[in-house]
């Protein structure tokens, strides 16, 4: 029960803090929604027993990537009204394929944990096993060693690439 | 229920009021250290050797009026302080003070929260901190403070870099990221970790002095140049609350140095049966005198040293800082795996 409550709660929240993300018209004030809807998720993983979940996704997301969205917007969109869509219909129709794009794969990820047992078992399995931060390193090196390896080679390749773009001479 | 809720809270209380007032202790320290180090007296006039005049700043800053800039953003120019001191205040959840030990025949562990991502959980609590500084400056609408935050924020992003490549060679030697597990690591290495990482523990601190703008790395408050620094149209309680987060961050700093490479709350030479009389004193009071070492040389090398240049300050930090704590980290586990 009082799971039940914690989840409808930040449950709320973050979908709250989305709305406001993209409704608020000064661009800052979106940032800061932002921010506060990634740290309702982090405690959403907290509540799952995902704590290394949870305090990566504040260290990655929330204390660093939207510290850059902020500087970005701060210091392009300086004082500066904000402009209107060039043609609002075509956005829209682009909006609502992402949109059904969406829900029908929140709809599969809702059918597959209904056939599949539920998380709250997963949760005390990790923990039994030594917690997850040990769990997710042993499977990072073992199992998933190959798309680890990719994605570390892909943010090589991105941050080269960023610093090309930045100093065309060195 | 005790258990669970009463001893958790009535610790949170006591860990908050002793850090406040430890904090404005801490400025009265700093001014009287500074004041020595210059051959002067420092606060002499309220109480005998001004030893209440913390209490008289306190004071002054409820009273002060408290301004907002015709046209600053009120909402973030509100948040922002809060901001910055709540992730600094938190952090000590993770903070062990000490052994288990017994109060009133109840055995209490000396820190809130034991988690097992404890110094993942300070490196992400302290990477929110910045956000009181960028959108402090930001929402004052005046062009200094803007310049200044970005100073601040730009150099706090960089050097977070090299501190969180220490703390990955601290969490090989330790092999676990609870900061209880760490102590007791060094217990059963029988010595400080500093001793084995010296390096680690140089790049810490002086990363640290960067993260907090500290001297010689305040360039965010060079007042010559910006005036004030990112607070500058801040006034009473709000500027009360960003100087608290500064204090309370150099706190953070010295005492995670402390549990990571001091040794937390061993006493000298753990693994020297003939000190055993060490261990009269409790295991708290070695951690805090540790950590007042250490926030002692934060105020001796602010009252030695000249400000950095900007553009020295981010070459030490890109160009020597970060590939010694990657050579660190990559040296670190080499002997780990072959030693």
């Amino acid at each position: 029960m009082a799971d039940a409550t914690v989840f409808y709660t930040l449950a709320a929240a973050i979908v709250g803090f989305a709305v406001l993300v993209i409704s608020a018209r000064n661009t800052v004030h979106s940032v800061i929604f932002l921010v506060l809807n990634f740290l309702c998720v982090a405690a959403l993983y907290v509540v799952l027993h995902a704590e290394f979940l949870a305090v990566i996704q504040v260290l990655v997301y929330a204390g660093g990537i939207v510290v850059l969205y902020l500087f970005v917007v701060m210091l392009v969109n300086l004082k500066r009204p904000p402009e209107t869509h060039q043609d609002p219909r075509r956005r829209s129709r682009l909006g609502l394929v992402m949109a059904g794009l969406l829900l029908a794969q929140l709809a599969a990820i809702g059918g597959y944990s209904v056939t599949t047992a539920g998380s709250a078992s997963a949760a005390r399995a990790t923990e039994a096993a030594g917690g997850n931060v040990e769990q997710i390193g042993w499977l990072l090196y073992t199992d998933y060693l190959i798309p680890f390896e990719v994605a570390s080679m892909l943010l090589l390749v991105a941050m080269i690439g960023a610093i090309i773009l930045a100093k065309r001479e060195l | 229920m005790i258990d669970t809720a009463v001893i958790p809270l009535l610790k949170i209380v006591i860990l908050l009021a002793g850090l406040l007032a430890f904090v404005a202790y801490l400025v009265l320290v700093e001014r009287k250290v500074v004041a020595w180090v210059q051959v002067r007296l420092g606060p002499m006039r309220v109480g005998p050797h001004g030893v209440l005049q913390p209490v008289a700043d306190v004071l002054k800053l409820f009273l002060k009026e408290d301004i907002t800039p015709r046209r600053a953003d009120r909402w973030i120019f509100t948040l922002a302080p809060i901001l910055a001191l709540v992730p600094a205040l938190i952090v000590f959840a993770v903070i062990p003070f000490g052994p288990e030990t017994r109060i009133f025949g109840r055995p209490v562990a000396l820190h809130i929260a034991d988690v097992n991502v404890g110094l993942l959980y300070i490196v992400a609590v302290g990477s929110i901190g910045v956000y009181g500084l960028i959108l402090g400056g930001y929402s004052s609408n005046s062009k200094y403070p803007l310049l200044a935050s970005l100073r601040a924020s730009a150099q706090l992003i960089s050097y977070e870099v090299a501190v969180t490549m220490t703390l990955v060679s601290m969490i090989l030697m330790a092999g676990s990221l609870s900061m209880v597990q760490i102590v007791e690591a060094q217990r059963s290495a029988g010595v400080w970790f500093a001793f084995v990482q010296p390096v680690a523990l140089l790049i810490y601190f002086v990363g640290g002095l960067a993260e907090t703008n500290r001297a010689p790395f305040d360039l965010p408050e060079a007042e010559q140049e910006l005036v004030g620094g990112f607070h500058t149209e801040y006034s009473g309680m709000r500027f009360a609350f960003f100087f608290l987060a500064e204090y309370a961050n150099m706190i953070v700093i010295s005492a995670v140095a402390t549990t990571l490479f001091l040794g937390g709350w061993l006493r000298p030479f753990p693994n020297v049966e003939a000190l055993w009389l060490l261990d009269l004193v409790p295991g708290w009071i070695w951690f805090l005198l540790k950590t007042f070492a250490l926030l002692f040389l934060f105020l001796w090398i602010r009252a030695t040293l000249p400000r950095y240049r900007y553009d020295q300050l981010m070459r030490l930090g890109w160009k020597v800082l970060i590939p010694l704590a990657i050579a660190n980290v990559i040296v670190t586990g080499t002997a780990k795996v072959f030693l």
